[in-house]
């Protein structure tokens, strides 16, 4: 513990000293962190496939690429950012300047999770950098390879005296937890969220926290029949080729119409077969399930026999291999585990409808999802998914690509988190937004002051309303 | 101890899994119509000499002010006998709302305009109720409730209306080459039903003015006034929603069983403004449902004064941030002053000064200042002067009465700073005066601290300004004056660290009961076959040019497809 708290205080102090708040040190940290990227691409493909069987292709696409252009954002605007805003004052504060000055937060603790275990400790990462804050990250433990990777390539890039990677699980996470912090950012599932947002209160901490998916896919049957293939297409290949499953924004079910559902489960096979070849279990480009724990997990799902029974596709498991087949089924009961609780594997139910319009009301009987996808050309539809469902984010006829947008906030709504992170807002998350009124000695109106009588009330009502005619004929003694 | 919370929380979520939150289950409109009724609580407060809380609540149930039907004048004779309110009566508020916001109909502009103008019109029609209210909780004069709570609230009504329509549009995002085609916004939403929990200091306004951001998103709310401030609270339960929509804004009134009874069910936020010790349980309490919370807290906010001023005009304005303020019980109160050893001589005497213009020669008996809230804050004020080490450090005031309630404006020279005035927020009359040998002395001290709601620095040394403001982090900052900076809705208003999580007035209370959400629109057309396995190097060479936006490196790469 002492060694934590000697830790913190190093970290803490560099913080005071005003270190990490110049532009450049924030920018020369960003410029670090792309050359680590760049420079050790080939150890970070190694790790990944290490942690999860993740192809090259895979890695760069969901990790190493999406960093390097968020690098890239946060490098052309954290200056922009980092500006303090003018804000409009009304008259009646005149003479007065006023603006909102962003300000770094302070020693901010980043765990991560273990699916994406590179982007999402670094991607909070680019955000404590851009917004002046030090950091510790605390990698996931069940990504040991790339856990000790961070650990080695960290201090070697970047500023050690700023950022600092702790290594460990479950009792390191409690000690972290102990202490204060200024902000604690945790990507994670929902019950450790909870335990996080509850350490954090004992200090008044404040956190942002990146939960659990159920995201569900809405495939309207209108679409022509090129569309729809297309529509199996962008769902399976977010399904199982973003680490086969294991992601927050995965499609954890498919909501159709009936009439459609084997057409769709037709083109899903197609698709699967196109992207991986006949032996699945050969393939190299899909990730395998992250640990024994979990794939003892996904195979409790698929135990029940109600469950097992509803398997149109796939359903074959290799314990050694820790492989689990891309699984495709049809209407699970909605009691069984695998429709309450999130997924997060290669298991894809398929919940058949009457009208694709009960989406809705199906979506809305669950807690919040991070995501909702819906493929459709109807407006109308389009129109009330927005507007009467509620989630992190709705993406139209496509799937995860949100998650690139560096405009759009990244986060959750109820279960699936608080706070948002990408781009902007992740400087944002780790900065508190100061306001500032500066004022000068002179221009005293003497009504703002007690003794109060009628025509200091009378004074005080015009400048409330901006009525500074009023306050004129007052002052003339020509108003009453 | 980690351990063992953690265990809790596993158990409790397991337990907790089945879903109350949604929409669909409360579908069932007709029954929340049959049975729509309002808790209606009577209290009894009754003041004891230690513990100046109301100590007996009690509820009775009776119908809505729209329902007249026989069967809901039935319901009222079942239901008049006195109820506690309970985890169950709070439950069944919650799923009233929680039917009333799926219904959809606090979402459109028509019914949040509505209400805000109910509101504004109980401003004007129940003026003189909340003025009265509030003397009676706080010996409030008339002029500092108007200036303070009425005007605010005005304000802020009139903010919400003229700009709302703005606020709610969505806003327009920038894609770039990497998920070309497509458009994208960001839509505001309400979160739901969600609670707001008022303190007692500004009973009327600090109640109201959330309230007013929650409805203004569209959400469905539960306000919770301070029991502290009975006459404000009751007055919030017999009028307010009179004025708006009962099916959607409800009064709760009561103390610490009906908070606890309220911060069991889920809510979809929770506004609260208070102290950090109640915070930190509003905080874990709002954990075990994953509830955001804005978290409006005080703290020791320091005033800074330099010695090239305007003595005078420095003098009155700390003089009416602190006294003319609700007698220095306001978050933002300057709770302490430093300033150089030798200018402190000069400045409390100009300080006594304008606390004579203001107020006269006899400070305890001025009709223009509050009282003190009740005789459990008496004697927490008491106390601090008591201490030993401390009482010896009165230069000026100190008289009580402790009858009335009252406290003279009281000046502390080089108080220890291991005393309790030192340590804890004062949040009452007392003004300890720090001394230092440079002004810059002071600005360690503000650091050594807790982070504060406010801090303030009277300076025409534009480099001293400069400093202040890059050095310190509170909540605001306000450059020679006090207070003022939460009368202007252009900026955020909250503390940060010990101070408080989150922040509202004008945009920001409309975004404070916002949820962001992110919203992508894409066409079937413009795939790149990158995206998707089969992988190969040439695909890794296009993502490569794709996800930097390098067009350059795009067309350079689909030439190469195209040769294959």
């Amino acid at each position: 513990m002492a060694s934590l708290l000697a830790l913190q205080e190093e970290l803490r102090q560099n913080f005071r000293s005003g270190a990490t708040r110049s532009v450049a040190w924030r920018k020369a940290q960003l410029r670090s962190l792309h050359r680590l990227l760049t420079e050790e691409e080939d150890q970070i493909f190694t790790v990944l496939h290490e942690d999860l069987g993740k192809h090259r292709v895979e890695s760069f696409r969901d990790e190493i690429g999406v960093l390097l252009k968020s690098l890239k954002y946060s490098l052309t605007h954290v200056q922009k950012w980092m500006a303090p805003k003018k804000r409009q004052l009304p008259l009646a504060f005149f003479p007065a300047t006023a603006e909102v000055m962003p300000e770094p937060l302070g020693l901010v603790l980043i765990f991560s999770a273990w699916n994406f275990p590179l982007a999402l400790s670094l991607e909070p990462l680019i955000g404590a950098i851009s917004a002046g804050c030090t950091t510790v990250i605390k990698p996931s433990e069940h990504a040991p390879a790339t856990s000790s990777f961070l650990a080695r390539a960290i201090p070697k890039y970047m500023d050690t005296k700023a950022i600092k990677v702790i290594e460990g699980g479950i009792p390191v996470a409690e000690q972290l937890l102990q202490e204060k912090w200024d902000k604690i950012f945790f990507t994670g599932s929902i019950q450790v969220g909870r335990i996080i947002m509850s350490a954090a209160a004992k200090h008044l901490t404040p956190v942002t926290l990146e939960l659990g998916g159920t995201c569900p896919a809405v495939v309207d049957s209108r679409l022509s029949s090129s569309d729809r293939e297309m529509a199996a297409k962008r769902i399976s290949s977010a399904k199982w080729g973003c680490c086969n499953g294991q992601a927050c924004l995965a499609v954890d079910y498919i909501l159709v119409e009936e009439k459609l559902a084997s057409n769709l489960i037709d083109l899903l096979k197609q698709s699967i077969k196109r992207n991986y070849g006949e032996n699945l279990a050969e393939s190299k480009g899909i990730a395998r399930i992250v640990n024994k724990h979990h794939f003892m997990r996904l195979c409790s799902l698929l135990e029940d026999p109600r469950v097992s029974a509803s398997v149109v596709h796939g359903g074959s498991v290799d314990e050694e291999k820790l492989f689990i087949e891309p699984t495709i089924l049809l209407n699970p009961p909605l009691s069984s585990k695998l429709m309450t609780e999130e997924i997060f594997g290669p298991l894809l139910p398929i919940v058949t409808l009457k009208k694709i319009q009960e989406s809705i009301e199906f979506i809305n009987s669950r807690p919040k999802p991070l995501a909702i996808y819906v493929f459709t050309e109807d407006e109308k539809l389009k129109k009330r998914v927005l507007s009467e469902t509620s989630s992190g984010s709705v993406t139209f006829n496509d799937v995860l690509l949100h998650y690139l947008a560096d405009e759009l906030p990244f986060g959750g709504v109820g279960e699936s988190g608080i706070g948002s992170y990408h781009g902007k807002f992740s400087f944002d998350t780790f900065t508190h937004e100061k306001a500032v009124l500066r004022r000068h000695f002179f221009m005293e109106p003497q009504a703002r002051y007690p003794p109060w009588n009628d025509f200091k009330l009378k004074f005080i009502r015009l400048m409330y309303r901006f009525d500074y005619l009023g306050v004129l004929l007052l002052f003339l003694g020509l108003k009453r | 101890m980690m351990r063992s919370v953690g265990v809790e929380l596993v158990r409790d979520c397991s337990l907790g899994f089945a879903y109350t939150g949604g929409c669909a289950r409360n579908r069932n409109r007709g029954e929340q119509k049959n049975t729509k009724k309002k808790w209606i609580q009577t209290q009894h407060s009754q003041k004891l000499p230690s513990f100046g809380r109301i100590t007996t609540s009690s509820l009775s149930y009776s119908s809505g002010p729209q329902s007249q039907s026989l069967s809901v004048m039935a319901d009222e004779i079942v239901f008049n006998k006195k109820e506690r309110f309970d985890k169950d009566a709070a439950a069944s508020i919650v799923k009233e709302l929680r039917g009333t916001f799926c219904s959809g109909k606090t979402k459109s502009y028509e019914w949040r305009v509505a209400q805000i103008k109910g509101i504004l019109r109980m401003l004007v029609d129940r003026e003189r109720d909340i003025i009265e209210a509030l003397y009676k909780d706080l010996s409030k004069p008339e002029t500092e409730a108007f200036v303070a709570e009425i005007s605010m609230a005005t304000s802020s009504c009139s903010h919400a209306l003229k700009d709302l329509k703005h606020w709610m549009k969505p806003e327009k995002a920038h894609t770039s080459f990497t998920t070309y085609p497509s458009s994208a916004e960001i839509v505001s939403e309400p979160f739901g039903v969600v609670l707001v929990v008022a303190p007692w200091n500004f009973p009327f306004l600090l109640a109201i003015d959330p309230v007013i951001g929650a409805i203004a998103s569209g959400n469905s709310v539960v306000l919770k006034p301070s029991e502290i401030a009975p006459a404000t609270s009751s007055f919030f339960r017999k009028y307010l929603e009179e004025y708006v929509d009962s099916s959607a804004i409800r009064v709760v009134e009561g103390a610490i069983d009906e908070t606890t009874a309220l911060l069991e069910q889920k809510w979809d936020k929770i506004f609260y403004t208070g102290n950090g010790k109640v915070g930190r349980i509003i905080m874990a309490a709002a954990a075990k449902h994953l509830t955001p919370v804005v978290l409006e807290l005080g703290g020791k906010s320091p005033v800074v004064v330099d010695s090239n001023i305007n003595l005078m005009v420095a003098a009155r304005r700390i003089v009416s941030g602190k006294w003319g303020s609700n007698n220095g019980q306001t978050c933002v109160s300057p709770d302490y002053i430093i300033t150089t050893k030798s200018f402190a001589p000069t400045l409390i005497d100009a300080l006594k000064q304008a606390l004579e213009e203001f107020f006269g020669k006899d400070l305890l008996q001025s009709k223009d200042i509050s009282r003190i809230v009740n005789s459990k804050h008496y004697a927490r004020l008491s106390n601090y002067l008591d201490e030993d080490k401390v009482s010896s450090k009165i230069i000026h005031g100190g008289q009580r009465d402790e009858k009335q309630l009252k406290i003279a404006p009281t000046f502390l020279l080089d108080v220890p700073e291991d005393s309790q005035i030192m340590n804890e927020e004062i949040f009452g009359p007392l003004l300890p005066i720090v001394t230092v040998d440079k002004v810059e002395d002071g600005f360690d001290i503000i650091n050594s601290r807790s982070k504060p709601l406010a801090a303030y620095l009277f300076t025409n040394d534009k480099k001293l300004q400069e400093e202040f403001v890059r050095t310190i982090s509170a909540g605001g900052m306000l450059i020679n004056d006090t207070i003022l900076h939460l009368t202007n809705p252009s900026l955020p208003f909250g503390g940060v660290g010990e101070s408080g999580i989150g922040s509202y007035h004008g945009k920001f209370s409309f975004d404070a009961f916002s949820h962001k959400k992110a919203v992508l629109y894409r066409s079937f057309a413009g795939d790149s076959s990158a995206r998707y396995p089969p992988y190969s190097p040439k695909k890794l060479r296009l993502l490569r040019a794709l996800l930097q936006g390098n067009i350059i490196g795009i067309i350079l790469t689909l030439i190469e497809f195209l040769r294959v």
